[in-house]
């Protein structure tokens, strides 16, 4: 599906930078990135890779201390550098963001029905009774039982579950073509987190919404994506569909966060999971090698000399930036 | 899936219009009711009063100077020159309620939008802020006596005047208000969505700092009632021999030795009516807070 139709959402080489009292800090260096129409992408990395900048800069939602490079076309429409009011009119329409706090995300002294039909009301110029009925629509498609009497209803009524139902319901009411959800369920229960991916993916299938999903949760990452981009100190070190990922993680990065992963029947003798020895570089760092040398297994000076390029290792869809990409043996010493 | 379900009396109260909520909520309030009815009758009273007083307020009376309240004809006494006490609350208490919903009215007009844009806008803080530091560095009877000395001296003018003077206290408080709000997610999340500036203020900023505005009314309209009393003693409100409540208190307190009741009187309406806006405005607060139905 996702090699078919030309993509909706084209990102090209983004950096994204900011200036500090101690020098400029790059957070994301030289991202790329596809999405195709219907295609969910999962995006891990831990806190402080880069993930939501380069989210954030989609839609130029970045303060405007930030430096940003390269290009982001939604639909062939070039969004870096494009003028407020015309990104106003792309924010909620075209791309639609999900957050991390249903919780704070929604207004106190509005109904969630007002709140739903307040983005109706300012990119259609719906009637606000129009608004309302749609919002009603809307509830019950993300899954909120009696709507009609939610709707009413103001946040602080509803479980955090619910609220993030609303704000997805909110970000999909204009049918955007790219949702990008950040972080949408790491503030939930487990079980209710399963509810709003089953949501997600239900729009995906009846809308053809493409959706770019951010996390630290390789579990949630496993559910949901059809691909996935590892980021790590901003910058893509692979990227692969889902499920050759988990089989065969080509860069060292992936395979220590798969490792570091718990799963049933693994550890058994060791109440230890294997973790990756030392930290996250500072990200103003070392332009010229790779990021990810300094904790790398199998690191020598060619990775510290040059940093390696997202090329094909195991198939043309499997991208790694790693000269020494993990071997099969490898993987299987792994394991 | 999960679903929390809500209890059915906050469904039941969800789905009426919020209208009905805050006036049923306000019904249930005691406090409410008493100081709702105590400034209804005082409204009432002040609108009124042309017609209900028993005396004219000039209508001097020599040969009966400093009557105590509970005399024949004079219920609540009368003053130095004979003045019915009674009928002079009633025409000062409509004289001071002007002086103070017209003096809050000026302070909001001009100070919300600018607390909003203060708050909101970085690049105007700088200049709105300067100038709330100048209004309030600027001597607040100077500026009134300026007023008077161009538009002449009356009730208006110097409501206008306090008005001025109360601006920058309400635009301290929106400000802080609105910093606190704009860094809310909700607030990001409706610029996610494409609002504007303009919308995300009116729609999101404005509706939750209605609480601290209405508590900064309430404690300025007593404020504004006394301020008048001020002004009004130097000759620039309003003019003897009308009466103000504060006019009253000033004059009444020469002889106040000699007739508590000429003073004390005009001070227990003010403080009734600073009470009654005070409770009011709390009581209203709590019902327009969408979360206030625990109480």
């Amino acid at each position: 599906m996702s090699t078919v139709s030309a993509p909706v959402l084209e990102i090209r080489d983004l950096s994204v930078s900011f200036p500090t009292e101690t020098g400029t800090v790059s957070a994301v260096d030289g991202v790329s990135l596809d999405l195709a129409p219907g295609e969910i992408v999962g995006m891990v990395g831990e806190s402080g890779c880069g993930k939501s900048v380069t989210a954030m800069s989609i839609a130029g939602l970045l303060p405007g201390s930030a430096r940003i490079t390269g290009s982001v076309r939604l639909n062939g429409t070039e969004l870096v550098g494009a003028r407020e009011s015309a990104l106003r009119r792309v924010r909620g329409q075209e791309i639609a963001y999900i957050f991390q706090e249903p919780m704070t995300s929604l207004n106190p002294v509005l109904t969630v029905g007002r709140q739903i039909g307040e983005v109706l009301q300012v990119h259609e110029r719906m009637s606000r009774r129009a608004a309302r009925a749609r919002a009603v629509e809307l509830l019950t498609r993300v899954g909120i039982p009696s709507a009609a009497v939610r709707v009413d209803a103001y946040p602080h009524q509803l479980s955090g579950g619910m609220r993030q139902r609303v704000m997805i319901a909110m970000a999909v009411a204009c049918g955007p073509k790219v949702l990008v959800a950040d972080e949408p369920t790491t503030a939930l229960d487990v079980t209710v987190q399963a509810g709003i991916l089953q949501v997600l993916r239900d729009l995906r299938d009846r809308l053809g919404t493409s959706v770019l999903i951010i996390t630290h949760d390789l579990g949630v990452i496993a559910d949901i994506a059809d691909r996935v981009v590892v980021m790590y100190a901003g910058r893509v070190v692979e990227r692969a569909p889902v499920d050759d990922l988990f089989a065969h993680p080509q860069h060292h990065y992936t395979a220590g966060l798969l490792s570091a992963s718990p799963q049933p029947g693994r550890h058994a003798g060791t109440d230890r999971l294997t973790e990756i020895p030392g930290l996250v570089p500072v990200l103003s760092s070392q332009p010229d090698a790779c990021t990810f040398a300094d904790r790398c297994p199998a690191a020598d000076a060619r990775c510290r000399d040059s940093a390696p390029p997202l090329e094909g290792h195991g198939g043309t869809d499997h991208l790694a930036a790693c000269w020494h990409p993990c071997s099969m043996a490898h993987q299987e010493a792994n394991r | 899936m999960t679903v929390l379900t809500v209890p059915i009396a906050e469904t039941a109260s969800a789905s009426i219009t919020r209208r009905t909520r805050v006036l049923r909520r306000l019904r249930r309030n005691p406090l409410a009711v008493v100081s709702f009815v105590v400034l209804a009758l005082a409204a009432g009273i002040a609108l009124l009063s042309p017609w209900l007083a028993p005396y004219s307020v000039d209508q001097t009376d020599f040969a009966r100077v400093f009557v105590p309240p509970g005399s024949p004809g004079h219920v609540l006494g009368t003053d130095d020159l004979g003045r019915d006490v009674l009928s002079r609350i009633m025409l000062g208490a409509r004289a001071s309620l002007q002086v103070g919903l017209l003096a809050v009215a000026t302070s909001l007009v001009l100070g919300v939008p600018l607390g909003l844009a203060a708050g909101y806008f970085r690049a105007w803080d700088a200049v709105i802020s300067r100038f709330t530091d100048l209004l309030l560095a600027f001597p607040f009877l100077i500026m009134a006596v300026g007023l008077a000395a161009i538009r002449g001296a009356s009730l208006g003018n110097a409501a206008v005047a306090i008005g001025i003077a109360q601006i920058p206290g309400v635009i301290r408080v929106v400000r802080s208000d609105t910093l606190r709000l704009k860094s809310l997610d909700f607030v990001a999340a409706a610029v996610v969505d494409g609002a504007s500036d303009l919308w995300v203020l009116t729609r999101h900023i404005l509706p939750n700092a209605t609480s601290v505005i209405l508590v900064q009314a309430t404690v300025a309209i007593p404020a504004a009632i006394l301020g008048e009393a001020v002004l009004s003693f130097l000759g620039l409100g309003i003019q003897p021999p009308a009466p103000s409540l504060g006019t009253m208190l000033a004059t009444a307190q020469q002889f106040a030795a000699r007739a508590p009741w000429a003073a004390v009187l005009p001070g227990v309406v003010i403080m009734g009516l600073a009470l009654a806006f005070n409770v009011f405005g709390d009581a209203l607060r709590d019902a327009l807070d969408p979360k206030g139905d625990r109480r």
